[in-house]
């Protein structure tokens, strides 16, 4: 057999990629048909809830479960993060810490015996501000964060005798000196929580010594190792399952304590387990996106285009202390002179974890906004100000795709008929509409993928792959791929996804998957067409690289009479299945997928100056993804980061209560998320001149979602004249800002 | 919450239950009873009712704190309506009882009694859900049954309904992965008929 060398067949002959494929789980999850790891119910389950704490720091002292187990259906009470008779006292963080668990035979029993536990507790000082960075410091909640200083090589260097501090600030404050233009502004945006609709969880049993977990993950391959360090087995003896999962933006990717604990009372009871969060619970401990303030201090020159840059920023991510990690400072942008610093406050919540595109949303929107201020200083066009500074970018390569792209989504949005300087639209009666642009980076690097191809002697095709479908569309894709390098319909293929016993795929995370399983699942079927080329080109007495594999028949190219179908061709195989299990590595130099795209975002709203209230007329997105692969889906994905963007620029925040630290609005009438009527008009725009094509898959899911914050944020400035410091832009705080400005 | 209301069962009283607390006794009126005393009627304890889901005469074993959802998705093994918020604020369990969307999180089994339940699963052959598919209304799903009921109740109500009925009368359920622009989409090609 020759070598194959891996392509994508070229745009006109491609049947499927590319093109707009309806998802092939579509019918069972508007059916109610797909089981997700919440509806899989094993005979003789119990259900387990648990008493999250009340407090957001306090040490438990002591647990009575006595009238909780009297509780009729009541089966076990098992301590998480509480003492035992005679244990010390256990130090709690955060609200919503998990403290005891209620194991019934239904839900209602098990909350029943929640809610009859009764705990003593000893309150501490909790402390919860993380706007106030002075505040934090008197309270010794402070940590460093890192930070760093380039200054333009022409204005040398310090002498020997120079302290280098002093001199590197005796250096920028003579380049804000020589600026013509300089804009002193704070931004901030504050925590949101990734509130998945499936709260984090499993349904599990015990086979024997073998752990089945049903797990709400965006991990399947891989969270095997976190139930075995645990509960001391090997990973070998545990199977991981996910067909469907109820949302995973980054914060389902372990076992986590709760999925130990279910793995703990199934061995204590002998019956399956099924322990989901409750939504406050979710909401409170299953994930959060670390918070963001920032001092800034801009320079520009007369062109305004910003020569110097000087930030201090701040923010929570929980108890660990961290903020917005600095590197991006300024996002996307790069002044030729820099000095960043970032200071993580220590509050008493849940610790993040990873949220859509980890940090360039909050980077995004808390410094691009001071790009936007500075044309509202200088009373020039937003747009001239972005595209002028694209001279100066982290990744210089990008700027003519940044300019190209700011271009058409200026097109789309009507720029240039909407526009008007900073707080000088019209107003019609109390509401003013203005215009905001912001623009995002992302790298998108396929993840390893191994995929595990099957054809059988009559022509049936399945796959195997330790992936998992987000709602992605990551199970179509991988048909589509098997499909279209076969030559044969969409529905001939079995695609077997969402189970740890298949052979390995990386993590959903960082917008991998579809480049990992494209990579893989195009390897294995170029690789198992080759042999199957090989057995026709021996039948047909033609070389094996004329032949081609398309409307279900492998033919030799240009004489369409010589061919065989491909249940005849599969009948050459012999008696057994003809196996081939292709191997990714991430990081392998490939001609299937690449990495690094670039997007930008316009939005323009209306404000009404008497309410506060803030309305998206439209958004526009434009984004490069190298080769598209499905349009449809991916077009889902886009749709759906703006969405995002939209929630957390003017209605989500997590709202602790600043004396007892309590995450006081952690149910849905609370916290708040925009509705079907909150999103204007969406537009979708595909950056795809054919050097993208040529650039092979590249991750889609996070890009999408960065920038939108930032046109939301900037787009309001536009419409009043005045700029909303803090997203998400409630109500409140457009009031507020209003009235500081009016003086 | 007017449908409780409405069914004898007051919200007060339901709250008690679902908080899990005590919920001993449930007010039910007597055409919604199983035993078909005049009058409101209190029950306690565990007893059975029937009820017709989708087309099928069921019979499920409550408490007066058993909520609808519960019977679905434990007795009934019909998942697809969802436990998203207590409150009933995300729609994700939406479900038609007597052919009017209600929250099944939020509507005690006992208020169901002798009722008719259509859940999304029966939907398979509606236009709702073809369209939902056809214009990618969905990302995780999860939130998906809820919107085809809440769709397939408003197309009911509104079959003419313009763009902006639409972005005004969906507004019960959320989606957290953000699949608006979708469902507006299939709702608009469902109410041109295409
Ligand atoms: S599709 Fe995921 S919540 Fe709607």
């Amino acid at each position: 057999m020759a070598e194959v060398t891996y392509s994508w067949p070229e745009n006109h002959k491609a049947r499927l990629i590319g093109k707009r494929i309806s998802r092939l789980d579509g019918m069972e999850k508007s059916t109610g048909t797909a089981k997700y790891t919440y509806d899989i119910n094993l005979p003789k389950q119990l259900i387990v809830r648990a008493l999250g704490c009340p407090h957001a720091h306090c040490r438990v002292i002591s647990v009575d479960a006595s009238a909780a187990e009297r509780v009729a259906g009541v089966v076990l009470v098992h301590m998480i993060k509480a003492p035992g008779p005679g244990d010390d006292p256990v130090e709690i963080r955060a609200d919503g810490t998990l403290l005891v668990a209620v194991a019934a035979e239904t839900e209602a029993a098990a909350a029943e015996g929640v809610s009859k536990l009764k705990v003593k507790y000893e309150l501490l000082e909790s402390f919860v501000d993380d706007h106030d960075l002075q505040a934090a410091e008197a309270k010794k909640r402070t940590k460093k964060a890192g930070g760093g200083i380039e200054l333009d090589e022409a204005l040398g260097e310090p002498g020997d005798d120079d302290d280098e501090e002093e001199w590197e600030e005796q250096k920028v404050q003579e380049l804000f000196a020589q600026s013509k233009y300089v804009v002193e502004g704070n931004y901030g945006i504050d925590t949101i929580t990734h509130c998945c609709l499936e709260p984090h969880g499993s349904t599990l049993h015990w086979e024997g010594d073998r752990l089945k977990v049903n797990l709400s993950t965006q991990n399947v391959s891989r969270t095997d190792d976190g139930y075995a360090d645990a509960l001391k087995i090997s990973a070998d003896e545990v199977d991981v399952h996910c067909e469907y999962i109820g949302g995973g933006f980054g914060s389902k990717f372990k076992p986590d304590y709760w999925g130990i604990t279910a793995a703990e009372i199934a061995k204590k009871t002998g019956r399956p387990i099924k322990f989901l969060l409750t939504r406050d619970q979710e909401l409170k401990i299953g994930g959060n996106r670390p918070s963001g303030f920032i001092d800034v201090k801009l320079g520009a020159d007369e062109n305004g285009v910003v020569q110097v840059w000087d930030s201090h920023h701040w923010g929570t991510s929980g108890f660990n202390g961290s903020t917005v990690s600095v590197g991006n400072f300024p996002y996307v942008f790069r002044p030729k002179n820099w000095r960043r610093r970032a200071t993580g406050i220590i509050t008493d919540n849940e610790p993040s974890v990873a949220w859509r595109a980890p940090n360039h949303p909050q980077a995004c929107a808390i410094t691009q906004t001071a790009y936007d201020d500075l044309a509202a200083k200088m009373q020039a066009d937003s747009l001239d100000i972005f595209l002028r500074n694209l001279e100066n970018i982290d990744s210089p390569e990008k700027s003519l795709v940044y300019a190209e792209q700011l271009r058409i989504a200026a097109d789309l949005i009507d720029w240039r008929k909407h526009w008007h300087l900073h707080g000088k639209g019209n107003r019609r009666g109390s509401v003013v509409e203005g215009l905001g642009i912001g623009i995002h980076k992302w790298g998108g690097t396929a993840n390893s993928s191994n995929c595990l191809l099957k054809i059988h002697p009559d022509g049936g095709v399945e796959s195997y792959c330790g992936t998992q479908d987000l709602g992605t569309g990551t199970r179509t894709i991988c048909a589509m791929v098997l499909a279209e390098t076969l030559g044969l319909p969409i529905d001939a293929v079995k695609v077997n996804i969402g189970s740890s016993t298949y052979p390995f795929s990386g993590a959903s995370g960082g917008s991998t998957t579809v480049g990992a399983v494209s990579e893989s699942h195009r390897r294995a079927a170029q690789e198992v067409l080759a042999q199957i080329f090989d057995l026709v080109a021996g039948k047909l007495e033609v070389p094996a690289d004329k032949l081609e594999a398309s409307n279900g028949s492998i033919s030799v190219v240009g004489y369409s009479d010589k061919s065989m179908s491909w249940k005849q061709a599969c009948s050459l195989i012999g008696i057994q299945p003809l196996e081939v299990t292709s191997i990714y590595k991430r990081g392998d130099d490939s001609p299937l997928s690449s990495s690094n795209v670039a997007g930008c975002q316009m939005a323009r709203v209306a404000v009404d100056t008497d309410t506060g209230v803030v309305k998206i007329i439209k958004m526009v997105a434009v984004q490069d993804m190298g080769l598209v692969m499905n349009r449809k889906t991916a077009e889902s994905q886009i749709y759906g980061a703006l969405i995002m963007s939209i929630a957390a620029a003017l209605f989500e925040q997590r709202i602790n209560d600043p004396k007892t630290g309590a995450f006081i609005n952690s149910e849905l009438d609370n916290y708040r998320l925009p509705r079907l009527g909150d999103t204007g008009e969406l537009v979708v725009h595909f950056h795809e001149p054919e050097s993208e094509r040529a650039r092979g898959v590249i991750g889609l899911g996070e890009p999408p979602a960065i920038s939108g914050g930032a046109a939301i944020a900037n787009a309001v400035c536009n419409a009043t004249g005045v700029r909303v410091p803090t997203l998400p832009l409630t109500p409140k705080r457009v009031l507020d800002a209003l009235r500081t400005a009016k003086g | 919450m007017s449908q409780q209301s409405s069914q004898g069962v007051s919200r007060r009283g339901f709250l008690k239950g679902s908080g899990a607390a005590v919920a001993a006794s449930t007010v039910v009126s007597s055409t919604e009873a199983e035993a078909a005393a005049p009058g409101l009627q209190v029950v306690s304890g565990e007893t059975s009712i029937t009820m017709k889901v989708n087309g099928k005469s069921m019979t499920a074993k409550v408490e007066p704190r058993t909520t609808l959802l519960d019977v679905l998705r434990y007795q009934f093994d019909l998942t697809g309506a969802k436990p998203v918020s207590l409150d009933g604020s995300s729609g994700a369990s939406t479900v038609l009882v007597g052919g009017k969307a209600v929250m099944a999180s939020t509507t005690l089994a006992l208020a169901v009694a002798r009722k008719e339940v259509t859940t999304c699963e029966s939907l398979g052959g509606d236009v709702v859900p073809a369209a939902f598919v056809e214009h990618d209304a969905q990302q995780c799903g999860f939130c998906t049954p809820g919107f085809v009921v809440a769709v397939r109740a408003f197309l009911n109500r509104h079959p003419d309904a313009t763009e902006e009925q639409i972005r005004a009368g969906l507004n019960g359920n959320i989606c957290r992965c953000g699949t608006y622009a979708n469902i507006l989409q299939a709702v608009i090609s469902l109410v041109k008929g295409n």
